[in-house]
């Protein structure tokens, strides 16, 4: 229950992190939160040779709104301050609503945006919000940067896009359409505790009420969030209805595979996944049409 | 052989200077090189919150920190809580009299982690209801209580420290 020996490099900016991890991205690891990647190494599932603290980088800690609207964060950035930040807050109020359920308050002192989107667990709420968002991932490398977009990011269990030498600096968010309403809902036994399965939904309507833009992404239930599309789809240029919803939710049942673990049995799961559905989106459309004059 | 780094940190108030090893993590810094067993070490993988203390004010799992972490920081464990009165007796922090009244502790073995996630608490929110009580110790595992007498003590602490009758 202690981690393996390693070497430790604190550089306190980025192009010495970036320069580092060119030499020795292979062997490295960057440490950010470590709210993960520290049981991890306690555990000894992680041995890295050499560890680089991010922590005293601080220009990865930030939250811009551009002049049009993007919400750009860094990659340093505490779930802590995702939930209590105004800016983030006003303009993409789904990240505020869902840190409450990443963990405790403890952990989201330390844990950072960055580390829960590189660390990749299928049961994290933080990619599934990337992708419902349509959120994007900057990368540095000694080569350049480079955007990676948050459908494409996720690839496995515990694996990304994201290359050994390349170091994830920068999220950005697309600012939020008119008539736009989201919800996120997950089931755990107890607070704070990873989920059984859970949804993120974000719905846009037009001037007359029908829906012109649904996403639908489901956590726990996959090897990556899980984007339902053709769940969202049954939604697209219909006015919105209970039937609807879950008649969405039952499409979506094949977009997902949530594995049977000792709390929940596959059908269960499934069960679950329709409820939460029908309950994400009608807060999500409840919240659009509450937007139209 | 890996090199051990120099670290400065302020543990208490006072400032604490040596060397540690990259791999030596802040509960073990604090128990065996400070000698300040009050922080428990319960599961070491972040999950039970015994470990808890105050990293630059704010609540952490020092048991998923490394001591060189916190080279340059400040930090608070439970010794920090209660003073010591004019007959030279030991005065316990409102919030440890409020655990003593209520009966918030049965073995004690958790109780330092719940202290020093309330404490911080308590200063974000003065006058905090059952559900938000709950909430915050949401993190911290007690296996005696059933955690009812742990949430009335928080109640009792809130008002005598910040009650309008104080």
């Amino acid at each position: 229950m202690k981690p393996a020996p390693f070497e430790y490099l604190a550089p306190d900016s980025l192009s010495a992190v970036v320069e580092i991890m060119s030499e020795n991205g292979d062997d490295a690891k960057l440490l950010a939160g470590g709210q993960s990647l520290i049981p991890a190494m306690n555990f000894r599932l992680v041995q890295p040779m050499l560890l680089i603290d991010l922590n005293k980088v601080s220009e990865l800690d930030y939250v811009i709104s551009n002049e049009n609207g993007e919400l750009r964060i860094g990659a340093m950035t505490r779930q802590r301050r995702l939930e209590t930040d105004p800016t983030i807050a006003r303009q993409a109020p789904l990240i505020a609503e869902t840190m409450p359920h990443v963990a405790h308050p403890q952990i989201r002192n330390r844990g950072t945006i960055g580390g829960s989107l590189v660390h990749a667990d299928p049961a994290a709420e933080l990619p599934v919000i990337m992708v419902a968002l349509d959120g994007r991932l900057l990368v540095r490398s000694n080569s350049g940067e480079r955007w990676i977009s948050s459908s494409s990011c996720f690839q496995g269990i515990f694996t990304t896009d994201i290359k050994p030498e390349e170091v994830l600096i920068e999220v950005a968010i697309p600012p939020m359409a008119p008539r736009t309403g989201w919800s996120f809902v997950e089931f755990a036994r107890r607070k704070g505790d990873y989920a059984l399965i859970g949804v993120a939904a974000v719905i846009t309507l037009d001037n007359s009420g029908h829906c012109i833009h649904a996403r639908l992404v489901y956590l726990n239930a996959g090897d990556t969030p899980i984007e339902a599309q053709q769940a969202a789809a049954v939604l697209i240029n219909e006015k919105l209805s209970p039937a609807l919803y879950r008649e969405a939710a039952e499409v979506a049942d094949a977009a997902i595979e949530p594995t049977a673990n000792i709390h929940a049995s596959v059908p269960y799961l499934r069960h679950l996944s329709r409820v939460l559905t029908v309950r994400a989106l009608d807060q999500a459309a409840t919240r659009a049409m509450q937007k139209i004059q | 052989m890996i090199e051990p780094h120099n670290v400065e940190i302020k543990v208490n108030g006072q400032l604490y200077r040596g060397n540690v090893e990259p791999r030596m993590l802040l509960s073990d810094f604090i128990r065996h090189e400070l000698d300040l067993t009050g922080t428990h070490v319960g599961c070491e993988q972040g999950v039970c919150g015994a470990c808890t203390i105050l990293f630059d004010g704010q609540p952490v799992r020092s048991c998923i920190m490394l001591a060189v972490q916190a080279d340059g920081h400040e930090i608070r464990t439970v010794e920090d809580l209660s003073s010591t009165g004019p007959a030279n007796d030991l005065e316990l922090h409102p919030l440890q009299d409020a655990f003593w009244q209520a009966h918030g502790l049965q073995c004690g073995f958790c109780t330092p982690g719940f202290l020093m996630t309330l404490v911080a608490f308590l200063e974000q929110n003065p006058q905090p209801s059952e559900v938000e009580i709950r909430e915050a110790i949401s993190g911290n595992l007690c296996r005696c209580t059933g955690y009812q007498n742990i949430v009335e003590a928080v109640s009792i602490a809130a008002q005598s420290m910040f009650g309008e009758d104080r």
